[in-house]
């Protein structure tokens, strides 16, 4: 018979699930984010930083411009062959757990300007985790790819002591 | 821009350069590529053009000299502009550099190298200004292909 | 997966000059670079002893690109030139192809891009002075003066559609007139900006702090300001009352009173004071304008740019005909070659523009204040503290956009 149906789940499960649960809590609400600002979407992200939009209300407010202290790497406006390998660089010191976020649309797929000098896409180098389109993006839609960034946070998993854990 | 000021200036210049038009509110003086710095001192010292606005070029690539080099000027007392215009070829592109007059040719004069490969005698810094290191070719010429990009960082898969 | 990055760029010097002292990059992605700019600088401690400033990270082909398009497609690019005060640029472009063509603007339109244009010059000058407090610092200013740029932002969606890259010129007037109330809400912020603006002068004036970093540093003699080509209020404040709206005005400039103010020393606090001073003026010329607005059409009825009336476009075969070539062709420039120039809220902001006689142009060049300042800058810099910098840099007002193109 199948013996395993009545064994009740490994209470492991559920302690790993709630300590996801809380991390995931504590992360989204405490996003620094890396404003790694190039292009007109810079004047977007200064409006949305203040008021009355404000990201600080979720937390993400205080900027960090060392990419070994900030957890949010925000790429904002457009990223050109020459500046890639920056970019990467900068990915590449964040420590774990990390996330992206391609702020306007010459981040997101290289805009209208397909040509020669600008990286059709950060995801061309780095993985992404939200799309903000937009050129630039009202700051409505930044504060929803923020939302948006935020439910992904809580829903992921959160291995802190191992990678199961 | 009066036009009786331009056609005075006109004669002032008359002499240095194959032809002078007034064009849409400014001097334009054709010169050989020889002429130029000497045309360029008479500006700056005799006339008051002090500030040299821009350094570009244009390519048309069905005639030969293939590249028109142009250079803007303005003088911060008369209020006029002047353009002075040096046609040169493709095969071996190279005016004198404004350095010495100009301090602002510094950069306008690396930009023109970057994107046309217009070489500019004297200038002490010819590197890639707005292109980087490794960017072969030079993109503002008529013949270099728009889509051709050559990324630094390889692409992810 | 580790691979070795490529340098893309070559500095001019590696090694120091002497063996006390260190090269440190300040590289392109800094808070205090406003985006993209690279200073190798080789420090005596904390004294700059000289520097390498390196731009082109934003080069994103914009020449290369309207080459493809029409002279009309391409005004969204000409936009995200200066993106701090996109419709200087709209206004420049445009007015540099309708002299090319010939185009006399209505009365209107003249009046409007004048009023537009010192509106988002307010613009640009909250942004710059907003981010060169808050870098050293002063962050309430800051979140003073955003707070009137985001006004003055939802305001300009009202007319334009969009709040920061507008593409509202169009060659042989604007996009559409102003909508209803518009002008009401401009009285508004421009009461909301006086209050606004009063407190940051309160705060920063005679603030011994802000004095104290940003008097005597970063001067620039006004000879060396017209040798290196500085325009725009970096010359003014070296004292050298160099406008072209005064000198030889354009758009509706000769009909208004405004002074043109200037520094005395060059230095950083010249160069907040130039800029805030030069805000008060463009709102007493907004305020003139308000008063002298014309009525009457503000595109001119020229079919060989502007697209004609729906109605006639689905009725009338020539207007249908008219419209599709206007769309797929663009307006067929004369041959010739053209340069503008407008005073921007940087500078000198020139448009040299060639034409071979077709719908798409042949260059279209920027001659752009802000690439031109970037090669003098290295004079603000060296012989300063490192922490200096940061000031002088902000003083600048280098726009990627425009510096790089």
């Amino acid at each position: 018979m199948n013996a395993d149906l009545k064994k009740p789940a490994p209470p492991l499960e559920y302690v790993t699930t709630r300590k996801d649960e809380i991390i995931g809590w504590a992360r989204k609400f405490s996003l620094f984010p890396y404003p790694f600002v190039t292009a007109c979407c810079a004047m977007e992200f200064m409006s949305v930083s203040s008021t009355p939009y404000d990201t600080d209300r979720f937390g993400a407010a205080l900027p960090r411009f060392s990419p070994r202290q900030s957890d949010l790497l925000m790429v904002v406006g457009t990223v050109t062959h020459k500046q890639a390998p920056v970019l990467r660089r900068v990915y590449e010191q964040m420590c774990e757990p990390k996330w992206v976020m391609a702020f306007g649309v010459c981040a997101t797929s290289g805009g209208f300007y397909q040509n020669y000098a600008a990286l059709p896409g950060i995801d061309k180098i780095i993985p992404v985790d939200v799309y903000i389109p937009g050129c630039p993006p009202r700051p409505e839609m930044v504060i929803d790819g923020i939302m948006q960034l935020q439910d992904r946070i809580a829903r992921s998993r959160h291995p802190i002591v191992n990678d199961r854990f | 821009m009066d036009a009786g000021k331009l056609d005075a200036l006109k004669e002032e210049l008359a002499g240095h350069g194959l032809e002078a038009t007034v064009s849409h509110g400014l001097l334009v003086l054709e010169l050989e590529p020889g002429a130029l710095p000497e045309t360029a001192q008479k500006l700056r010292t005799a006339l008051g053009f002090d500030l040299l606005l821009d350094v570009t070029a244009v390519d048309w690539p069905q005639r030969e000299p293939r590249f028109d080099v142009v250079w803007h000027f303005y003088s911060t007392r008369r209020f006029q502009r002047v353009r002075l215009r040096v046609k040169v070829g493709a095969a071996d592109p190279q005016v004198d550099t404004l350095t010495g007059l100009y301090g602002s040719a510094h950069y306008m004069e690396r930009e023109c190298h970057d994107m046309y490969g217009i070489r500019f005698r004297g200038n002490p810094d010819l590197r890639p200004i707005l292109l980087y290191e490794g960017f072969e070719g030079h993109p503002l010429r008529k013949d270099y292909p728009k889509h051709r990009e050559q990324p630094l960082v390889p692409y992810r898969k | 997966m580790s691979f070795e990055l490529p340098n893309p760029i070559r500095p001019a010097f590696t090694e120091p000059t002497d063996d006390s002292h260190v090269i440190v990059n300040i590289g392109p992605s800094h808070p205090a670079t406003h985006g993209t700019i690279q200073i190798v600088t080789e420090l005596d401690g904390e004294k700059v002893v000289r520097t390498d400033v390196h731009c082109g990270y934003l080069h994103r082909g914009f020449e290369k690109e309207c080459e493809s398009h029409t002279w009309h497609t391409l005004i969204p690019y000409v936009d995200r030139l200066n993106y701090c005060s996109a419709l200087i640029n709209n206004f420049a472009y445009c007015g540099t192809v309708e002299t090319l063509m010939g185009i006399e603007i209505t009365p209107r339109c003249r009046y409007l891009r004048t009023l537009l244009a010192e509106y988002a010059r307010l613009a640009d000058h909250l942004t710059c002075i907003a981010a060169s407090l808050m870098e050293l610092g002063a962050m309430t200013a800051f979140l003073y003066l955003v707070t009137i740029r985001d006004y003055i932002y939802e305001h300009m969606a009202d007319v334009t559609g969009a709040r920061v890259t507008h593409s509202y010129g169009r060659i042989g007037g604007l996009a559409h007139d102003l909508p209803a109330g518009w002008l009401e809400r401009l009285g508004q912020i421009l009461g909301q900006y006086e209050d606004f603006v009063g407190r940051v002068h309160g705060l920063m004036d005679r603030n011994r702090i802000f004095i104290d970093r940003t008097r005597d540093v970063g001067v620039l003699t006004p000879q060396q300001a017209i040798n290196w080509g500085f325009t725009g209020p970096i010359l003014r404040s070296t004292g050298v009352p160099r406008d072209l709206r005064k000198d030889t005005p354009y758009l509706a400039y000769a009909e208004l009173d405004f002074e043109v103010p200037v520094g005395i020393k060059g230095d950083n606090y010249d160069r907040y004071f130039v800029r805030m001073r030069e805000m008060d003026e463009s709102v007493h010329m907004i305020h003139q304008l308000m008063d002298m607005l014309p009525g009457g059409p503000v595109t001119v009825d020229d079919r060989r740019c502007v697209l004609p009336d729906k109605q006639l476009v689905y009725s009338e075969i020539e207007s249908l005909i008219n419209h599709f070539k206007l769309i797929i062709d663009g307006p067929q420039v004369p041959a010739g070659e053209c340069y503008v120039a407008h005073e921007s809220a940087n500078g000198e902001l020139g448009f040299y523009i060639v034409s071979d006689g077709s719908g798409t142009p042949c260059k279209v060049h920027v001659r752009a204040p802000s690439f031109v300042h970037m090669g003098g800058a290295h004079l603000m810099l060296d012989g300063y503290q490192l922490a200096d910098i940061v000031p002088t840099f902000g003083s600048i007002n280098m726009i990627g956009g425009e510096c790089d193109r």
